[in-house]
């Protein structure tokens, strides 16, 4: 208990000291004229299984630039938002020179002014070649502030094995879902679907399935509280009360890729983020018998969340031009082919679907149907806020102690206070 | 009690006095010197000795303080503040709206169901490792075999930093991998939702907090006892009093003083204490184990764009129901005859 006050003096003596002597670094102010030279710091966001492969990438930039120094910083996805706006804040010592930003975060960033426009910057090259949704999360104010990396949305992972042993076939709506997870307990005695609880991500595919939307943004409406809104609580809660999912309100990751990798349920919901992971898992040494198929239909149809990250260059880099090139360079049709190579990434660039190695990728080749039906999230600067909400009453929900009707109205509640007054 | 030794004889004084520091012919003529100046002048030295400490505290508590008053009256939030991004420089936009903040916290439902929440987990946190704290140290306070190392065990919680024991605990209550429920399941016991359920999250969160703070109550306490003169028990046990009553009449009036300190430190400490329920369950499931500090953290770190004036009005909603609570456990005490 003592040590509370102990540590709050260590950290604040540490932000003393870093803030004193964190303007003496080594970039060197880089001159308009000649060779682009000087450090770029590059925040990756990447997962455990995929930032080595960032990290070889990233590095590779010199190669192209040999004055410039790529100093690679791998920053956990759940950290890397709180952390950039941390440095940028409080002067700029410390903060990147360019972020990989989630989509979410792009206007949020823009609109505090941390981040750089990028419209007739190099930059942004071939515009045209990128695809129209992911270009959409990169504006805000009629700005661009980010160049796409990758696209993603969700999709049903599925094990082959223990479908055919229960005799069932791929779930296309949740009903169908549920009859196949009472099968699979019936044949296997494992659960049909992991369904996580501690994130409201995994809510949106719900909520897109009833028809339903957090938002109307051009109408200034907050629509989560609608009927659809209710109806997508739900259906979320049924899977779980009828035994066809089981759900976490902590650590839901952690136990969601252990359930599926060890073979102890039979499906998840998920992205294109999670494929090498689950492909790392017990279950998948025969990597064939991972499945993917469209997210399960609600009542209205089948939807689920557009995702993805950008790269955004920070307005206080000391190292502008190069920071430029090195996000050109990381969205280039080349460096995206190679992520979609070895980790099954979706690139945002048309043009590199086409290419032999991607086109023959059968789970990037489905999530590129998916990314072309998914649902666009509100692209305005409380974007990432709208889920705290729904994580206050998710878990509730999943377990029983709050009625659908309840959550939907406490959610709706939450975001007429955080949108302010022009919102209904 | 014979001769009052504190004041040198004045003539003695005045015979040895160097002609230097003899009084100053005019002085009389202006008047006595005010009392601050013959302070000043007389302990300059401590005054200069304090400085450096004044200027410090004055920096490091007293600004951010002050600043974070001012701010739960206005309505700065991240994208209205004073920011310097790179070489620009931002000014800030943001306006005094006086009491507003506090009114509508106040009218808010969340900040009185995070208040009961945060009272009932300081109590029982509070409550419960003063109670295993005393009872550890009148144990350990005996003489037998080994006593030296069950007590550096005891200690033990306190010497691992408090993030690492909470995310050891985080693993051993995971309720799919957990060993605490691998145990339960060898004892053919169905899984326990340690964090998942609101009560059971609740309990577990209670739980790491006292384990967390036992060794303080035990190592204090311990302090506390052993200053309480065996000569008190040999008497009241000449004189046939029960262990109970010795325990009751001699043990607890003997750490009273030690026993309210720790209490109110701990009370505070508990009310504030942020790692075990952020690193634990980050306030869930839903917002179940939130209490104040973090729902301030939320405010001002989770929500795009953050929400400065809301997390400073918590805060000073925080500090005041502490000081009230520190002025009344005072008084309290002082009524007992206890003076700190």
């Amino acid at each position: 208990m003592r040590r509370g006050i102990a540590a709050t003096a260590l950290v604040a003596a540490l932000a003393l000291a870093a803030t004193a002597c964190g303007d003496g670094d080594d970039k060197k102010q880089n001159k308009s004229s000649g060779e682009i030279s000087g450090t770029v710091t590059y925040w990756d966001t990447s997962n455990d299984a995929e930032k080595a492969t960032y990290k070889k990438l990233a590095e590779d930039f010199t190669k192209k630039y040999p004055k410039v120094k790529v100093d690679y910083v791998n920053v956990p996805f759940g950290e890397a938002l709180n952390k950039f706006k941390n440095a940028a804040g409080s002067g700029g010592s410390g903060a990147p020179d360019v972020l990989r930003a989630e989509v979410a975060w792009t206007q949020d960033l823009a609109n505090i002014g941390y981040l750089a426009p990028l419209d007739d910057t190099p930059a942004l090259d071939k515009q045209l070649d990128y695809l129209p949704q992911a270009m959409a999360s990169t504006k805000f104010e009629g700005k661009t502030y980010g160049v796409p990396q990758v696209i993603d949305t969700m999709g049903l992972f599925y094990n082959k094995k223990m479908l055919d042993e229960a005799g069932v076939k791929p779930p296309t709506t949740l009903t169908e879902l549920k009859a196949a997870a009472k099968k699979i307990k019936e044949k296997t005695g494992k659960t049909g679907l992991y369904l996580r609880g501690d994130d409201a991500y995994w809510f949106l595919p719900f909520l897109y399935g009833e028809g339903g939307d957090l938002l109307d943004v051009k109408a200034k409406r907050v629509t989560v509280d609608d009927e659809s809104g209710v109806k997508a609580f739900a259906a979320a809660r049924d899977l779980v009360e009828s035994g066809a999912a089981v759900t976490d309100a902590t650590d839901g990751w952690e136990n969601m890729q252990n359930a599926i990798k060890n073979g102890d349920v039979a499906m998840t919901i998920n992205g294109p983020w999670a494929i090498e992971d689950t492909l790392g898992g017990k279950a998948f040494k025969d990597r064939s018998n991972l499945g993917v198929v469209p997210i399960p239909a609600g009542s209205g149809g089948q939807g689920s969340p557009q995702g993805g990250h950008n790269l955004a260059v920070y307005a206080g880099s000391d190292n502008l031009d190069a920071s430029y090139a090195f996000a050109r360079y990381m969205s280039s049709a080349e460096v995206q082919a190679k992520t979609t190579e070895a980790l099954s990434l979706l690139p945002t660039r048309a043009s590199v679907y086409n290419k032999p190695e991607v086109a023959s990728n059968a789970n990037v080749k489905f999530f590129r149907d998916a990314v072309d039906k998914a649902v666009e999230r509100p692209w305005i600067p409380e974007g990432n806020s709208l889920f705290q909400a729904i994580l206050v009453e998710f878990p509730g929900v999943l377990t029983g102690k709050t009625s659908p009707e309840d959550a939907a109205e406490a959610v709706g509640k939450a975001y007429r206070k955080l949108l302010k007054d022009d919102w209904k | 009690m014979a001769v009052d030794t504190s004041r040198p004889a004045e003539p003695a004084g005045d015979a040895h006095r160097a002609p230097g520091r003899a009084r100053k012919p005019g002085s009389t003529a202006h008047g006595t010197p005010g009392r601050l100046r013959r302070a000043l002048s007389t302990h300059w030295y401590a005054w200069a000795m304090v400085a450096p400490v004044v200027v410090v505290i004055g920096l490091i508590v007293g600004y951010p303080l002050g600043r974070g008053v001012y701010l739960s009256l206005t309505d700065a939030d991240e994208s209205n503040v004073e920011r310097t991004i790179g070489v620009n420089h931002i000014p800030a936009t943001y306006d005094v709206v006086g009491l507003d903040n506090f009114t509508a916290v106040l009218e808010d439902g969340v900040f009185w169901d995070r208040l009961i929440w945060t009272v009932t987990w300081t109590v029982s946190c509070v409550g419960i490792t003063f109670a295993l704290g005393l009872g550890l140290a009148v144990l350990l306070n005996r003489q037998f075999k080994g006593r030296t190392l069950y007590r550096s065990l005891l200690i033990l919680p306190w010497a691992v930093p408090a993030f690492v024991s909470v995310f050891a605990w985080r693993l051993l209550y995971n309720e799919k991998n957990g060993i605490l429920n691998k145990i339960l399941d060898g004892g053919g016991i169905d899984a326990v939702p340690w964090l998942n359920d609101p009560t059971m999250a609740k309990v577990s969160v209670i739980a790491v907090n006292v384990w967390l703070g036992v060794p303080f109550m035990l190592v204090a306490l311990l302090g506390g006892l052993q200053s309480i003169p065996g000569e008190l028990y040999e008497a009241a046990e000449m004189d046939g009093a029960s262990p109970w009553q010795r325990f009751r009449h001699i043990t607890l009036p003997g750490l009273r003083s030690v026993s309210s300190t720790v209490v109110l430190l701990s009370t505070i400490w508990t009310f504030n204490m942020f790692p075990v329920i952020f690193l634990l369950t980050r306030g869930g499931p839903g917002d179940s184990t939130e209490i104040l500090v973090t729902y301030a953290y939320r405010l001002s770190f989770v929500n795009s764009p953050r929400d400065f004036a809301g997390a400073s009005t918590w805060g000073v909603l925080i500090l005041i129901i502490l000081m009230l609570f520190a002025v009344v456990y005072r008084r309290s005490l002082r009524k007992q005859g206890e003076v700190w």
